[in-house]
């Protein structure tokens, strides 16, 4: 009896076990259902961000590392220069396997590419490859080194050999020592570039201040702009924050014109203030730093009014009551008590300009000058304009790593769960 | 119950002192049509607990932002010390507010809350830390001080804001409907705390309630609201027992309501002919009102009695109503009886719980009858 009790109770577990092992299946089941059921209504957005967002951008910055134009062309040098030591020219094999390169080279018409690529790096590399193409005879008697050096006394110097090993590939940091002005020598040793040719720094330190001056502009005007609204009755709070989403309903494009409009020579501007008796003759209001500020704090204020808004209107009058029976003048009590917690507002409403306004391009390129362009402006220029990709890809690592650090630091400050975007 | 605010009034009475706060004809409206405060006279007497109740749109917190500054009133003057308040700014009337919500400022710990006050006033930093430790044992939140207010209970902030109100020793502390918050055992037990505070302090306190228990509970006087006036201002005792007009009546406490006509008056007593069925009741006439006049007429449920039909007692013969006992609902400490009266209508009786047993069956034949006293027929409320 005992040992069918035994066997019962056994059972019994055993069934239970085997109630628990279904239940788990049932769960895992129904969680794997809702978790296909997500994914599917995720999986369009996610294949076309793939597809149009994340592959070809990836593919574009990539290019500002990867290197291969000259392994591809020039394959016998590339392979021969792996073992040179860098510190005399390269030995008799080089130069004979850079002479075949070049006759292949010319034959399959890609002497052109890899002319382009080293001239990147050595002004003057062009001419030196296509006059060594042209001049090499026929049958090479004797040195193939003296016959190079003959051609062109450069193929003597030890940097024309290292920039094509430096362009060897497949990985390079030639564009990005670049958009910082920086450059290999033949050691191999980073230095600064030639002086005519620093640029980026400036480029690099211009976008970065006048980002920052938009930004605080953005704050001055719109801080107190979000504050009345917010402290509006909700009606006219919709009427006054439709005011000033207006903007979004006309093109950038069109709102930077309207300021070339208004700000030129002859513009509305000028007019109003040379008949007005204001000013003597027309001020340069365009083409300058001052009309990049104006159309750019334009465009970008709403960027700020939004989270700014949308964190006043979360603080209840009775802190400011509060602090004011405290004893608080209104100046104290507004630094003290109203100020401090707008700071998430504050946060992400200069995150979101500073980080929109690094990557302004049109508004600087039709209202600013030479020297306010900023750093979007190279990008375009090395993208289409000298098909330089490499560095166009190089500049733009530059800007998405300034943006990430400043989002990090951003969260690292405030964190990014606080941040109210409207 | 209230000996210590009522002596310090007397006192301050027979020591000539004036009130500290005096509203003179002030007058309020927001759109120039309704007044929501109506040519209001108020003397807040130095060291009471004053409670202005009245239902929500009455008044009585307008009146309390007047007094804290952030209202400016459209007629009349208030006196703070005998001085004109109208020009001075919230910030410079030295008076402590306890606002609906805390108002804790929530990006400072509770110790810098409650020095906020202090530091403000520009005291030495040494002073400022000594004034915040005692503020806090005085609400008993000792050790507390690091904390963020979001990490205190809904008591434990109500309690950071009256040391933040307390702690730069204002004369007037001004509270506006501090406890609606907490739950019920909660709210009962900070009115006590509360109450104490303002014993020992002898601090004037101005408090702003819609809840008349928590008024009867803490106050020296009340100060009944509605339609922007005061209806009535008293102690909690006599806004009670003798309320002066039917809207304190029904506000107040429970009541059962019948209405009248009033026959006929004579030395305060009347007679007033129901207006459902045909009997005539005795009571108090409390209001001036002309015979033929409809009358409401005010009875407390636990001042009425009950017994079956053909009972023996011998009460006053026009205080006695006829009806059958419908239900009896047992509360623990009290029973009440639910009485459908043979003129129509419902009477609510409220008896001790010695009595349950001593009740009419459900279903009986009742009297319920009452002293004439406690039978007060008002004017009808407009």
């Amino acid at each position: 009896m005992l040992r069918g009790a035994a066997a019962a109770l056994h059972a019994a577990l055993a069934g239970a076990d085997d109630d628990a092992g279904d239940l788990r299946r049932a769960l895992r089941r129904s969680r794997r259902r809702e978790q296909l059921r997500a994914a599917a209504l995720v999986l369009p957005l996610f294949l076309f961000l793939a597809a149009c967002f994340v592959v070809p951008i990836g593919a574009m910055l990539s290019r500002g590392v990867i290197d291969t134009d000259i392994t591809r062309i020039l394959p016998a040098v590339t392979a021969a220069l792996k073992n040179w030591d860098g510190r005399d020219l390269p030995a008799e094999s080089a130069y004979a396997a850079l002479i075949a390169d070049i006759r292949t080279a010319r034959e399959a018409g890609t002497l052109a590419s890899a002319a382009t690529r080293l001239n990147y790096d050595v002004p003057g590399f062009r001419t030196l490859l296509f006059s060594a193409g042209r001049q090499l005879p026929a049958e090479l008697n004797g040195s193939a080194r003296d016959a190079l050096i003959g051609i062109d006394p450069k193929w003597g110097e030890r940097e024309t050999w290292a920039a094509i090993r430096r362009a060897g590939g497949p990985a390079t940091d030639f564009y990005l020592l670049g958009a910082l002005d920086l450059r290999r020598d033949a050691d191999g040793s980073v230095v600064g570039g030639p002086s005519e040719q620093r640029v980026f720094r400036d480029v690099l330190g211009r976008t970065l201040w006048i980002s920052a001056m938009v930004t605080l502009m953005c704050v001055i005007l719109g801080y107190p702009v979000a504050y009345v609204i917010s402290a509006q009755p909700p009606g006219r709070a919709g009427v006054l924050l439709f005011l000033v989403l207006l903007p979004f309903w006309t093109s950038l494009l069109v709102r930077t014109v309207a300021w070339v409009v208004l700000l030129q020579k002859e513009g509305v501007l000028n007019s109003l203030f040379l008949s007005l008796g204001i000013v003597n003759e027309p001020l340069k209001m365009i083409f300058n730093r001052f009309a990049v500020y104006v159309a750019m704090v334009h465009v970008l204020l709403p960027f700020m009014v939004l989270p700014l808004y949308s964190v006043m209107r979360s603080i209840p009058p009775s802190y400011v009551r509060a602090a004011s029976s405290l004893g608080a003048r209104p100046f104290t009590a507004f630094w003290r008590v109203y100020m401090p917690q707008t700071l998430p507002g504050i946060g992400a409403g200069c995150l979101m300009v500073f980080i929109q306004a690094l990557g302004y391009y049109i508004t600087p390129a039709l209202v600013g000058g030479a020297d306010d362009q900023m750093i979007s402006y190279f990008i375009a220029f090395y993208a289409s304009r000298t098909v330089n990709w490499g560095m166009a890809a190089a500049l733009s690592i530059m800007l998405l790593t300034a943006t990430l650090a400043l989002y990090a630091v951003y969260n690292r400050l405030i964190g990014v769960e606080r941040m109210r975007l409207g | 119950m209230n000996i210590v605010g009522a002596d310090a009034r007397q006192m301050a009475r027979l020591n000539g002192r004036e009130p500290i706060v005096r509203f003179v004809g002030i007058g309020k409206t927001y759109d120039g049509v309704t007044r929501v405060v109506d040519e209001l006279h108020l003397d807040v007497e130095r060291g009471e607990f004053l409670t202005l109740l009245g239902p929500s749109g009455s008044g009585k917190t307008t009146t309390l932002m007047l007094l804290a500054g952030f209202e400016t009133p459209t007629a009349g003057e208030i006196l703070l010390e005998g001085k004109p308040l109208s020009r001075v700014p919230p910030y410079q009337r030295h008076i402590g507010m306890v606002f609906q919500n805390y108002a804790l400022f929530p990006h400072m710990s509770v110790d810098e809350n409650i020095a906020f006050p202090l530091s403000v006033r520009g005291v030495p930093a040494a002073d400022i830390a000594k004034r915040v430790e005692r503020a806090l044992d005085m609400v008993q939140l000792g050790g507390f001080g690091r904390r963020r207010p979001a990490q205190l209970s809904g008591g434990q902030q109500q309690r950071v804001a009256v040391a933040r109100a307390l702690v730069f020793e204002p004369k007037l502390i001004l509270m506006d409907e501090p406890l609606g918050a907490l739950d019920k055992q909660l709210r009962e037990q900070m009115q006590l705390e509360i109450r104490r505070l303002h014993q020992r302090l002898g601090v004037t306190m101005v408090y702003v309630t819609h809840d008349q228990a928590e008024a009867l509970t803490m106050s020296d006087r009340i100060a009944v609201f509605h339609r922007g006036k005061i209806q009535q201002l008293d102690t909690p005792e006599q806004m009670y027992e003798y309320p002066k007009n039917a809207f304190v009546a029904r506000f107040i406490g429970e009541n059962n309501r019948l209405d009248g006509k009033l026959e006929t008056h004579a030395d305060g007593r009347c007679t007033i002919r129901m207006t459902a069925g045909d009997t005539r009741i005795d009571g108090t006439l409390v209001e001036p009102v002309k015979n033929g006049d409809v009358v409401t007429v005010s009875l407390r449920p636990e001042r009425v009695q009950i017994r079956a039909a053909g009972h023996t007692l011998n009460g006053h013969p026009g205080c006695r109503l006829a009806g059958s006992l419908q239900e009896i609902i047992y509360l623990g400490d009290h029973v009440r009886a639910r009485v459908v009266l043979t003129s129509g209508g419902e009477f609510m009786v409220k008896r001790p719980i010695s009595e349950a047993h001593t009740l009419p069956r459900i279903g009986a034949v009742v009297d319920v009858f009452w002293a004439p006293e406690h039978c007060r027929a008002f004017a009808q409320e407009s």
